[in-house]
């Protein structure tokens, strides 16, 4: 099973399996991982799921949508080159993400 | 893994989930068709119903197989002319729907929501300081429930203060027209119909006042390439959906919090669980609590197979509180993290105007829990009955101002 790494501000990492297909998101929200809000639970419609791709993880990840791409300029925290919205990105193989400071 | 043969007997019950009943009462029913099976058949309409987490989330989910062009009543609009043009978000599948949602999402942004907070507690915070400092019995609907969303949604769409007055039965009737033609059906369109001229006549491109959701929504359809029909039309999702579904999720939570005394004693304590007491309110009261999709095709759901042209009851109030989901289903507990109900559906089909739902909600729960010291029911609260939507006609309370 995939590995997903969840990299907390203050540096403090959780490592997690999940099944192929479930999205960071989901894995995140369902086992109680800090940091991630999901308010509208996955729809891609409130940007309270944030996150930052680490670098060796960019590579593969699925295209922005349009839908994505708005959302993410409506983060509370700033959005950069790296920016996802964890509901996006269904589990494919190992990825690490770093969590804002805010997701409200 | 092995697919499971389609060979399952299909429970087959003889409910009436639109009957008055069940519409008053609905929890202990949907226990039982939970418990029946995860896909069932409801004899009296010939359709089949879904009542659990997980099969109400797949039918969301897969908008290709379960369609919402068809309608998403009883009523089969491959079969049966629709009483009014279908709505190009509600009624509609991708490539169509995804065009004209896209034109909503660019508007209806978390940035435009955040800009409207401010003012929207101001007027949250005076509606409930006033109310309270009025002391005796009063109607949390009418009051509240009623008052706060008519104040703040008109204002933000751009419409005349003639006229509001329609909004409500106009919402009525549609959330009516989605179940079969019985009692309330038919006497939603009788009351609808003078409501249903203003809201067509606030609909067209050039009337809502510039500035406001609606002459954006109207640029943007613009700008899209639809047709001052298809803007209008655009518009009609929000006056259709917007009022009575908030109006529903703010007097059930008073009902919530009145019920629940020390659920207001934790939110009085705590002001910044507004938000987490609307979203536990959406769960446990579920404003919204079904609708229908039409599969497009033959199809198999947890073992039962699915003719092409089967209408998909959901039941996503029954999913909200299924037991295989949620720890204590039936407490309303605020702080719990209700976050992932199918109160507002899901999937590409989720509510457009969940945000601004939620913000209202806020709004409003802050001013409560600063204003109000004790909430306690004062009378029998009065349901309103409607083939869609569950929500209150009066709530007596008395109010101890804060």
């Amino acid at each position: 099973m995939p590995k997903v790494t969840f990299i907390q501000p203050d540096g403090m990492e959780t490592v997690l399996e999940t099944d192929t297909g479930t999205s960071v998101m989901r894995t995140a929200v369902s086992r109680g991982v800090p940091g991630i809000v999901a308010e509208c639970g996955g729809s891609a419609m409130c940007a309270t799921c944030h996150v930052y791709v680490e670098e060796p993880y960019l590579d593969g990840l699925p295209e922005i949508s349009d839908v994505e791409d708005e959302m993410l300029d409506c983060t509370s925290s700033e959005r950069c080159p790296n920016s996802r919205l964890s509901c996006q990105l269904k589990v494919a193989s190992d990825i690490a993400v770093r969590l804002p400071e805010t997701q409200v | 893994m092995t697919a499971q043969p389609v060979t399952a007997a299909v429970p087959e019950l003889d409910l009436d989930p639109f009957s008055d009943e069940f519409l008053t009462d609905p929890w202990s029913a949907h226990e039982l068709m939970r418990e029946a099976g995860p896909v069932f058949r409801l004899q009296r309409y010939g359709v089949y119903g879904v009542a659990r987490f997980d099969e109400v989330a797949r039918v969301l989910a897969d908008h290709e197989t379960y369609v919402s062009s068809r309608g998403v009543g009883l009523s089969d609009f491959a079969t049966e002319k629709p009483w009014r043009p279908p709505s190009l978000l509600l009624e509609a599948d991708p490539p169509h729907h995804t065009k004209a949602r896209h034109v909503v999402t660019g508007i209806l942004t978390p940035n435009l929501l955040r800009s409207l907070k401010e003012g929207f507690q101001e007027r949250a915070d005076e509606l409930v300081a006033r109310v309270a400092a009025r002391g005796g019995v009063i109607d949390g609907v009418t009051d509240l429930a009623e008052a706060f969303p008519l104040q703040v949604f008109p204002d933000f769409v751009g419409l005349p203060e003639d006229g509001r007055e329609n909004l409500l039965p106009y919402g009525s009737m549609v959330f009516n027209t989605f179940g079969p033609r019985n009692r309330h059906f038919e006497r939603a369109l009788e009351r609808g119909a003078k409501a249903q001229e203003w809201i067509m006549e606030q609909c067209q491109p050039g009337v809502p006042v510039p500035g406001g959701l609606g002459e954006k929504i109207h640029t943007a359809a613009a700008e899209a390439g639809y047709g001052p029909d298809e803007q209008a039309r655009l518009l009609r999702s929000f006056l259709s959906a917007g009022v009575d579904t908030t109006v529903h999720g703010i007097g059930n939570a008073l009902q919530c919090l009145a019920a629940n005394p020390e659920q207001f004693a934790a939110l009085s304590g705590d002001p910044s669980l507004a938000r987490s007491a609307f979203e536990e309110t959406v769960r446990f009261s579920s404003p919204v609590q079904t609708f229908f999709r039409t599969t497009s095709r033959e199809t198999e759901l947890s073992g039962v197979a699915l003719p092409e042209g089967s209408k998909v009851l959901m039941f996503l109030a029954a999913a909200n509180r299924d037991p295989r989901r949620w720890e204590k289903p039936n407490e309303f507990d605020i702080r719990r993290k209700a976050a992932g109900h199918v109160g507002f559906g899901f999937g590409v089909h989720a509510c457009l105007g969940q945000m601004l739902a939620r913000l209202e909600g806020e709004c409003f729960l802050t001013a409560l829990a600063r204003h109000v010291a004790s909430i306690e029911p004062a009378g029998e609260p009065v349901q309103q009955l409607n083939n869609t939507l569950r929500g209150l006609d009066s709530l007596p309370l008395r109010l101890t101002a804060a």
